[in-house]
């Protein structure tokens, strides 16, 4: 096995090129544990790690930059304000020694079901900024999951960076797990409301082949929002939209038994998280303007 | 392979830089005090500093060790003496079989580190990455009290 080790990104992306299968490792959080298990023999690993460039974020026009060396560690530290939904999804990932490694960036390559970070990042229309040595390439992050583990990248691209705007609105995030901490997702679910445009971003992980928007669920809640003038009044909602939208968000998923959940379960367990992120996310919302008054 | 371990210069051959930074550290090194039990993440009984941060040393490449800082539960103690977090690990009673106190020492110490008076809620969230199996966390809970007063002490 090769191990490569480029210092800069320049150096990263012709090692790409030059050996369109090498795997990229960053925090070697999935990675290792493959190797580990002798799941996977790698003919090259691409160490991402000496390039410090991809361990930054910035502000980038209206969006936040997240280079895709950015450990969940960071993000909660520096982001948590301006991304709270990922954030909060962050939070859930492994333990402190997994946070301090792995990478949103390294959800996205993996682009399991089950990765934390992908219902926010769906809920935010975050993007995916991949580069090769023929150009950049920005790929919608609805476009990015192809299938169970796969994703949209091309074999000479890395992640470079997502892209993401700051939050407009309240998001959360809910997880179903065995227990609080180091726990792969029986079923995740991510809220981000957008008041400035009357849209809501609303997904799921862990109940189809991809991490998926529920668009139905999201269109409903937003047509409702705005035909009652509740983006302005901000009055309580109606119980028979959080039902309804919990069960658009349940139809959307098409989940599978494993050993984690059954497909029953996962489909009621989404509709309850649905419905109590939403009850949250919007008394938040409710709470904002009674501070902005006062 | 070339880093740092316990602030000694490490320099070791014929190392498959795809193995872990664990089984470096324990079979071509002799720093066996970084266990070796899930190799997945899970357990953190192989925690150590990479360059200061807390990592499961199972899930870091040989290879990107490569010039990195690495200290193991060994570099915790001076010379002489245990160093506080240790000493109140046998204070407490918090080691029975002993095969997750190197894991919880290095987490501990990293804790202290950041939050030298933790809550019992922050006390938990720093080790929720480390499994026990026998002694219990009660008794793990009293030494990372005992602990932080020890080290107040100081």
């Amino acid at each position: 096995m090769e191990f490569l080790r480029p210092a800069t990104w320049d150096e990263a992306l012709a090692a790409k090129a030059e050996h369109p299968d090498a795997l990229p490792i960053a925090g070697g959080t999935d990675v290792m544990v493959e190797i580990n298990f002798d799941a996977t023999r790698p003919d090259v690993l691409l160490d991402l790690t000496r390039i410090d460039e991809l361990a930054d974020w910035s502000p980038d026009g209206e969006r936040l930059r997240i280079g895709a060396g950015v450990t969940y560690s960071r993000l909660i530290a520096d982001l948590a304000d301006r991304l709270p939904g990922l954030a909060m999804a962050s939070r859930t990932v492994g333990s402190p020694q997994i946070r301090n490694r792995g990478t949103i960036a390294g959800n996205l390559g993996s682009a399991s079901p089950a990765g934390d970070a992908h219902p926010p990042l769906l809920a935010d229309d975050a993007v995916v900024e991949a580069h090769s040595t023929r150009g950049v390439r920005h790929i919608p992050i609805t476009e990015f999951y192809t299938g169970v583990k796969r994703n949209a990248l091309a074999k000479d691209e890395l992640i470079a960076a997502v892209l993401t705007p700051p939050a407009d609105g309240p998001q959360q995030f809910a997880k179903i797990g065995t227990r609080n901490a180091m726990v792969i997702s029986v079923t995740a679910f991510g809220l981000a409301l957008h008041p400035g445009t009357g849209t809501v971003g609303a997904a799921f992980g862990s109940a189809a082949p991809t991490p998926r928007r529920a668009t139905h669920a999201e269109e409903f809640l937003a047509a409702e929002l705005s035909a009652t003038g509740r983006w302005d009044s901000r009055a309580e909602l109606d119980p028979a939209t959080v039902t309804r939208f919990g069960a658009l968000v349940a139809e959307a998923a098409s989940p599978i038994d494993d050993v984690r959940g059954t497909a029953d379960y996962r489909t009621h367990a989404l509709s309850v998280m649905a419905r109590r992120t939403l009850v949250w996310a919007w008394t938040d919302y409710r709470r904002k303007r009674v501070r902005t008054c006062a | 392979m070339k880093c740092t371990v316990n602030g000694r210069p490490q320099e070791i051959d014929d190392v498959w830089e795809g193995e872990s930074l664990l089984y470096a550290l324990r079979e071509r090194m002799g720093l066996p005090g970084s266990k070796n039990a899930c190799e997945q993440g899970e357990c953190g009984s192989c925690t150590v500093y990479l360059d200061g941060t807390p990592v499961c040393a199972c899930l870091v490449a040989a290879g990107q060790a490569q010039d990195r800082d690495v200290v193991t539960v060994e570099g915790l103690a001076d010379e002489d003496e245990l160093h506080p977090v240790q000493q109140a690990f046998l204070d407490a009673g918090a080691v029975q079989c002993g095969f997750c106190t190197p894991g919880l020492l290095v987490a501990t110490h990293d804790l202290l580190e950041r939050q030298p008076q933790p809550s019992d809620p922050e006390i938990r969230e720093a080790l929720a990455g480390n499994l026990c199996r026998c002694t219990g966390y009660e008794k793990i809970l009293d030494a990372v009290r005992q602990a932080a007063t020890a080290k107040a002490e100081q």
